[in-house]
């Protein structure tokens, strides 16, 4: 039994032995590993304390050379500098362009700026009536004019991008949600050609393709909103420019957007359209025919914008901006569907700064914009179903039907154009840092068309109806307005605006805005 | 007629490509002042900001669309100086010469090491805090140098045969600057460590190279206006430390610098901040020959 533990242990130390051998070695090897791993780090930490030495003996030299100049404030300027490689501060937050969404190097810059109104008007019809804007203040008390979000960045080297979607609530308290702008602009190509394609403002004078933050007055003027829309003439399109090689500023650009939709008043805008689910009263564009709706079906259905801008200096201190701009496209009246809308503009804008301006103060400055719209009315037929204008049979002419009160049936308008006027013209002078006084003068007006000379009545369905008189989409109006501007900083602004109003057959009516703004995040520069 | 459009056209479009001279410009007079040592003979330097200007609020003219468009080299201080109308000045230019990182284009702030450098977060209530630092760094002379030494280097990139003449021609800006620079020093040496108030941090670089010491500044936040309580406030403070001068740009209004310098009897002293500031600081040089003696002046007569 001892025999056989004996030999068990014998074996298993004769087993064990070589293993112990095996270690030694092992660890033998381990411990040289060791020790040269040790030996080359130590030489590596002499060369860098060698290294550091030199480098610190060098910079004390250059210290104390420094330091017999007795000018020295702080060590030298060159030593100081940073290598230009490495950029701005890494991670440094930038008031304007603060947020900074992706990895660092792809970013955009998001702002946002809300404008609200508050007031009181005499006029008792004031979104849509006194106030054509749409994103005027609508209503007396409060009014949120528009929150709007601002993304813009670099795409990659060859585009930029930009969107402006607003956020407002209307006078009826609901909210909505508009796509102002959404556009991609190229970066550098040849030719001294630029395009921007998407959502775009068209080019069309110096207000519309501006956002109503950066405008000097509370409201859109009469003959913008009147001629181009209560939203601004705006669609989804393209737009081609190019800088001309003058010695001055000479910039010619063409547009090619969608004629239909809302944002595309005067052409073939939504709204107002009669036989359809959006029967709406008003005059003269409301004869709108389903063919209307055909979208984009040939060539000549789109909306064509071309505009000449030119600048120069005339002083130092003095910049004149002149313009020329039209839109042409297909308007949505009459039963033909082949009818045009043509809308001519000029702009002149004129600049004086001060040389020795503090903050951009003071300045005047005198912009105005005139436009001529000419608008072929198609021939329609109120009695479209040839009932008499009796849908319901009950022996009276439907409510809503225009009637020809000669002759008792429906009205049968000829196709005839259009022609309306108008024109702004404002006055800004910043007198102290901050402080802009400006007032502004709105006229619009038509030529009497043939239908306003027609006996129309607007049926009641009960056999008589009111008297549809002048057309108050196109009648005479002027407005004065007043008002008087303060920002804090750049980035908030109080305004406030009397507006005297004179509409031809409605009267006078007076009203009193006070706005208020502020902007968030980044802010781009404005354009001149 | 054919041929007077012709020649009209060949009148506006020749001169760009018969002109050999590298067309420079630059943001800020300084600059284009520093760019005309620099390239000599070989630039025509255009500057957009006159020296009496706010360089922070700058009319984004249309004409300068054209200006930029023509551009070989851009200079910019960078730091978000001309944030508030450069940018779209540039995208409208559509010239890949100067876009972002192309070759021509130069931001300073990026070589120099900027003072004032935020510590912490950064957010407008501050008033118009640079994130990147002070912007108004031209007024050291040995920034001169280092926006010297950037557009050689950048004549160089865009223009290589002629590198060695801006390389010469820096050699000979340094020299100068260094020489200029020893009599200057000596020249305010003996006002080292006077107390002075500045409107705006516009001279930060230069008190800092000279030794003055700012004790305040007018506006209470950069870019704000100040109230007749921060002024009621101030003026206590630097009566206190003995602040012997109030240092204004041409640009500012002198209304309430005067009447603080006046509360605490000091001097009012209106200094060109950039080149064009005065009639007498024509370039770099004569703009701190003029404000030297204009300091050294002011402060002989308040000792």
């Amino acid at each position: 039994m001892k025999l056989w533990i004996f030999l068990t242990v014998f074996c298993a130390g004769t087993t064990v032995l070589p293993a112990q051998e095996n270690e030694t070695e092992q660890l033998k090897r381990q411990l040289q590993e060791m020790r040269e791993n040790f030996e080359k780090t130590q030489r590596e930490q002499r060369e860098q304390i060698d290294t550091l030495t030199r480098k610190l003996d060098e910079v004390m030299k250059q210290q104390a050379a420094q330091a017999q100049r007795p000018s020295e404030t702080r060590p030298a300027a060159e030593a100081q500098a940073a290598p230009a490689s490495t950029g701005m501060v890494a991670g440094a937050w930038s008031p304007a362009d603060p947020i900074r969404i992706g990895r660092s190097g792809t970013y955009m810059d998001v702002g946002l700026v809300g404008t609200f109104a508050a007031g009181m008007s005499t006029a008792s019809d004031i979104e849509e009536g006194t106030q054509l804007g749409g994103h005027d203040p609508n209503q007396r008390g409060f009014t949120v004019q528009g929150v709007e979000a601002n993304f813009t960045g670099a795409v990659d080297p060859y585009f930029r991008a930009n969107a402006n979607i607003l956020f407002s609530v209307d006078s009826g308290g609901e909210s909505f949600m508009e796509l102002e702008e959404g556009w991609l602009e190229t970066v550098s190509l040849p030719g001294n050609f630029q395009v921007r394609a998407g959502q775009i403002l068209t080019d069309f004078g110096r207000i519309n393709s501006q956002h109503p933050h950066s405008w000097a007055f509370v409201d859109s003027p009469l003959v913008n909103a009147r001629f181009l829309g209560p939203d601004g003439l705006r669609n989804p399109g393209v737009r081609v420019s190019w800088l001309a090689p003058t010695p001055f500023f000479t910039e010619l650009s063409f547009g090619v957007q969608n004629s239909q939709g809302e944002t595309a008043a005067g052409f073939r805008s939504a709204g107002h359209s009669h036989g359809g689910e959006e029967e709406e009263e008003g005059l003269p564009f409301g004869f709108r025919h389903p063919d209307n709706d055909r979208g984009v079906k040939h060539f000549d259905d789109l909306l064509f914008s071309p505009r000449l801008a030119t600048s120069f200096d005339l002083t130092d201190n003095q910049v004149l901006l002149l313009g020329a701009s039209a839109a042409f496209g297909p308007n949505a009246s009459g039963a033909s569907g082949d009818t045009h809308t043509e809308i001519y503009g000029a702009d002149l804008t004129w600049k004086w700064k001060s040389p020795r301006h503090h903050g951009g103060f003071p300045f005047v400055t005198w912009q105005t914009e005139a436009m001529l719209r000419r608008y072929e009315l198609g021939m329609f037929d109120w009695d479209e179903d040839g009932n008499g204008g009796d849908g319901d049979g009950d022996g009276f002419v439907d409510e809503g039907v225009l009637v020809n009160t000669g002759t008792g049936l429906p009205a049968v308008l000829a196709g005839e154009t259009l022609t309306d006027w108008g024109f702004y013209s404002q006055l800004l002078y910043g007198f102290h840092k901050g402080w802009v006084a400006g007032v502004r003068f709105d006229y619009v007006t038509g030529d009497r068309g043939n239908y306003e000379n027609l006996p129309l009545i607007i049926a009641d369905g009960a056999g008589g109806g009111a008297a549809a008189g002048r057309d108050p989409l196109r009648a005479e109006r002027w407005r004065i307005s007043p008002n008087l501007t303060w920002y804090p900083t750049e980035f908030s602004k109080l305004r406030l605006q009397y507006n005297y109003d004179h509409r031809r057959d409605l009267g006078e009516d007076h009203s009193i805005w006070l706005q208020f703004e502020f902007v968030l995040g980044a802010h781009a520069a404005h354009q001149f | 007629m054919k041929r007077t459009l012709l020649a009209l056209l060949l009148s506006v479009l020749l001169p760009a490509a018969v002109s050999a001279k590298l067309n420079v410009v630059a943001t800020i007079p300084d600059f284009g002042s520093i760019a005309e040592e620099v390239g000599g003979e070989q630039v025509k330097v255009t500057a957009l900001c006159r020296g009496t200007e706010d360089p922070h609020f700058v009319d984004a003219r249309p004409t300068f669309i054209r200006v930029l468009n023509q551009a070989d080299v851009l200079i910019e201080s960078g730091a978000e100086l001309e944030i508030g109308w450069l940018p779209p000045l540039v995208n409208a230019a559509r010239n890949r010469r100067i876009i972002a990182d192309a070759p021509g284009h130069v931001v300073l702030a990026r070589s120099v090491r900027l003072l004032e450098v935020p510590a912490g977060p950064v957010d407008r209530s501050m008033g118009d805090v640079h994130p990147a630092g002070n912007p108004h760094f031209w007024l050291d002379p040995l920034n001169g140098k280092i926006i010297a030494r950037e557009l050689a280097a950048a004549f160089s990139r865009v223009d290589p045969p002629n590198a060695a003449v801006y390389q010469a021609n820096l050699e000979k800006f340094n020299e100068r600057i260094d020489k200029k620079l020893a009599d200057w020093t000596k020249f305010l040496e003996p006002y080292r460590g006077t107390k002075v108030v500045t409107y705006h941090k516009s001279f930060e670089y230069f008190a800092d190279r000279f030794g003055l010491v700012i004790s305040g500044q007018v506006e209470p936040k950069p870019g704000i206006e100040p109230s007749p309580s921060y002024i009621a406030a101030l003026i206590p403070r630097l009566k206190s430390e003995g602040v012997k001068l109030v240092i204004i740009e041409p640009f500012r209004s002198q209304k309430t610098p005067d009447y603080v310098a006046k509360a605490i009897g000091a001097k009012l002293l209106v200094l060109p901040e950039a080149v064009g500031g005065h009639d007498q600081a024509k370039n770099y040089f004569s703009l701190f020959d003029y404000d030297i003696a204009q300091i050294a002046a002011a402060l002989k007569e308040a000792r």
